[in-house]
């Protein structure tokens, strides 16, 4: 810097100022554009803590009359944004979905339109959801994507899903009229099913607790704590925000028990229980796209019905499907399949490589019943034999060997 | 700190202040390298039309059936209107601001280069509005090279597609003219997206003399920006990088319209601004100038 050199070029500050003074002045003007960004980084940082703070104070509550106060829950309309996270420790359940689900549902003739193939997609990542409901009829569920969305529509008979990436449209007429809302059912993410599917299964196992309160999308809210009683279980704690005013779940939260940050984590970020816009139920395919329809829909719908179903009962361990047998009970129940002789005949048969491959994926373990692999995820765990046999179940490794030893 | 600063006339500047911008639009609108990025810019979306055009002349749907590229790009062929946006969505990452990056590094460090910077500050218009009017002529860069591209994208559409009502993203329908308005909105909250980084391009334009050297570090930051806002494993730094929600304009095509992000992005925006705009102003007065 030769701060004299300026004032002599360009005829403005002269002589008289010391060049150590205009040094500090310089300086000084830099802090301007230091303020501005602590200021910014300052703002980021509070204003999410500061509207945190003050769980709001409501009058007590029993655990009873807050599950009461869901169930008696009545709210017809309603519209609102969710934002689901789901991180189940696998790589990425959409890639999956093909093998998981029977009847190959990304097959060339099915569109990618089609609601399951689609909202499976939801169980891996973050998610932002937008949800419309005007009474049983009328519903709307879109996934807000990148440039891109994809909407559920139900309306009266009609189901149309709309896939704006790729500009196919799904159609799907219902005979029977308003027996049958596969929209609503497809959907594994709000928080209203959740928390009924996990107070289903409170029982005796379960801890139900009235957990404080707490604010979700500007509403207040009671946060109801479910908790297994029995250990070995790798489900830690659900905990459910409830409104205040309706019962209405708002925030639905499952923490696995061996810690780290939620597997499900779904919550509207927005809600409002006025009557939605009509014309957001209406729906007329875009000139020009691709229209597929569902072909028999009452049968269709039945078999992906059955079909999801199954895979729902075959996730959290409780089927009874043929050769399947539960063990235990609850929180750690675990399901027992025989694959028998074809499965392990399989396994032994395979290339030394693939072994190799399976068992990279996998924990070697050995026991009582012999040896095998435990394949992890975040939630589920699977034990499969040197002998065939599968363990599945939400339960932890030990848990499954023990499992495994007993049956033996 | 310059005298000349403090002594301005107050009551001659406002005047001056408008003659001076008008002056340097001309100047950065009429050179002929600004010109010759707006033709690019305006070549886009025509290429893209003639494309997609060519693709679906038999029937065929466009692009795979995935819905991979750009955005959009499935609907150009069935309505006009949305070239408009597959244009902006494909320019908008890199093309564009680059367009932008250039002017920007080159409105300060252009006029050093040449020699010319000792007289504009001759005039008495103080070194803090001549930087005012600098950017203030970047922002109307910005704006006129959008509203380029989003007009060549109306224009060819219009001549090689149908045109009519047109169906938001989310299904719902909507006139074409409320399209045509959303096309002006998404226009201008494209423009307004590009401010921060026009702030940041004035800036590293302040710490050099030589405009080759701006224009080459503004273009290589975003290039930077971009690269980092991708890799996954950096994802904890993205919601702070200006190219972050850039994209988020394709929210206005949504029934209701999905604010939240449109609004994190406009806030993004405004806080780069502030930082290196203030920036760009404590070292541009208090920069020696030497040429």
């Amino acid at each position: 810097m030769a701060p004299n050199d300026s004032a002599e070029t360009t005829g403005e500050a002269t002589g008289e100022v010391t060049g150590g003074s205009v040094g500090r002045r310089k300086a000084a003007r830099y802090i301007v554009p230091v303020a501005v960004a602590g200021v910014a980084a300052a703002t980021i940082g509070l204003v999410p803590a500061l509207a945190d703070s003050g769980d709001p104070d409501l009058p007590a509550i029993t655990a009873q009359e807050l599950v009461e106060k869901i169930a008696a829950s009545d709210e017809q309309q309603l519209s609102g944004t969710l934002k689901i996270s789901t991180d189940l420790g696998l790589p990425s359940l959409g890639g999956l979905t093909d093998s998981l689900l029977p009847g190959g549902q990304g097959g060339a003739d099915t569109s990618s339109a089609a609601p399951e193939a689609k909202l499976t997609e939801l169980a891996s990542g973050t998610h932002t959801l937008r949800l419309a409901a005007d009474g049983p009829d009328r519903q709307r569920l879109s996934v807000l994507g990148k440039g891109s969305e994809y909407s559920v529509v139900h309306n009266g008979a009609d189901v149309w899903a709309y896939d704006s990436a790729s500009d196919e449209v799904y159609h799907q007429r219902a005979e029977g009229g308003d027996k049958d809302h596969p929209a609503p059912k497809g959907v594994p993410g709000t928080p209203k099913e959740m928390a009924e599917e996990a107070l289903a299964a409170a029982d005796k196992t379960t801890s139900v607790t009235v957990d404080g309160t707490t604010r979700v999308a500007g509403r207040d809210a009671y946060r109801l704590l479910i908790k297994p009683k029995q250990s070995g279980s790798t489900i830690g704690a659900i905990r459910v925000a409830v409104d205040a005013a309706n019962g209405v779940p708002l925030k639905f939260t499952l923490a696995p028990s061996g810690g780290g940050k939620g597997v499900v984590d779904a919550g509207f970020t927005q809600v409002d229980f006025a009557k939605p816009d009509a014309s957001s139920f209406s729906f007329t395919p875009p000139k020009g796209a691709r229209v597929t329809e569902a072909d028999e829909p009452a049968e269709r719908t039945d078999e992906k019905a059955d079909e999801l179903g199954a895979f729902q009962k075959e996730l959290s361990g409780l089927g009874d499907l043929g050769a399947v047998n539960v063990i235990g009970e609850g929180w750690t129940a675990i399901a027992e399949i025989k694959a028998g002789e074809a499965a392990a005949g399989d396994l032994s048969g395979m290339p030394a490589e693939a072994q190799g491959l399976l068992g990279a994926f996998g924990d070697k373990v050995s026991g009582d019943f012999g040896s095998g692999t435990v394949f992890k995820t975040r939630l589920v765990n699977a034990l499969l034999t040197d002998d065939g046999s599968v363990y599945v179940g939400a339960v932890t490794k030990d848990a499954l060997v023990k499992a495994a030893d007993t049956a033996r | 700190m310059s005298r000349a600063d403090l002594t301005a006339a107050p009551e001659r500047s406002a005047l001056w202040t408008f003659g001076l911008l008008g002056s340097e639009l001309t100047t950065v609108l009429r050179r002929g390298r600004t010109l010759a990025l707006l033709g690019v810019l305006a070549a886009v979306p025509v290429l893209i039309g003639i494309a997609v055009r060519i693709e679906t002349g038999d029937g065929s749907p466009a692009g795979p059936g995935g819905g991979g590229g750009p955005a959009f790009l499935s609907q150009v062929s069935h309505n006009g209107l949305f070239l408009v946006f597959a244009a902006l969505s494909a320019t908008l990452p890199v093309f564009l601001p680059m367009t932008v990056g250039v002017v920007a590094g080159d409105s300060v460090a252009g006029e050093a280069n040449a020699g010319t910077l000792r007289y504009l500050l001759v005039a008495p218009a103080g070194r803090s509005r001549l930087l005012l009017t600098k950017y203030t002529s970047v922002l109307v860069f910005c704006l006129v090279a959008t509203l380029v591209v989003a007009v060549s994208g109306l224009v060819a559409g219009a001549l090689l597609f149908p045109v009519g009502e047109v169906t938001t993203i989310s299904g719902t329908r909507i006139g074409f003219g409320e399209g045509l308005l959303r096309a002006g909105l998404i226009a201008l909250v494209v423009a307004v997206s590009l401010s921060g980084f026009a702030a940041l391009g004035l800036f590293v334009s302040t710490l050099t003399d030589s405009g080759i050297a701006a224009m080459a570090a503004t273009v290589g930051v975003l290039i930077t920006a971009q690269i980092v806002d991708g890799i996954p494993q950096l994802d904890a730094v993205g919601p702070y990088l200006f190219p972050h929600l850039w994209m988020s304009f394709t929210d206005l095509l949504r029934a209701p319209v999905y604010w939240d992000e449109i609004v994190r992005n406009l806030g993004v925006q405004a806080v780069y601004v502030a930082v290196f705009g203030s920036a760009a102003w404590a070292r541009f007065t208090t920069k020696d100038i030497t040429v």
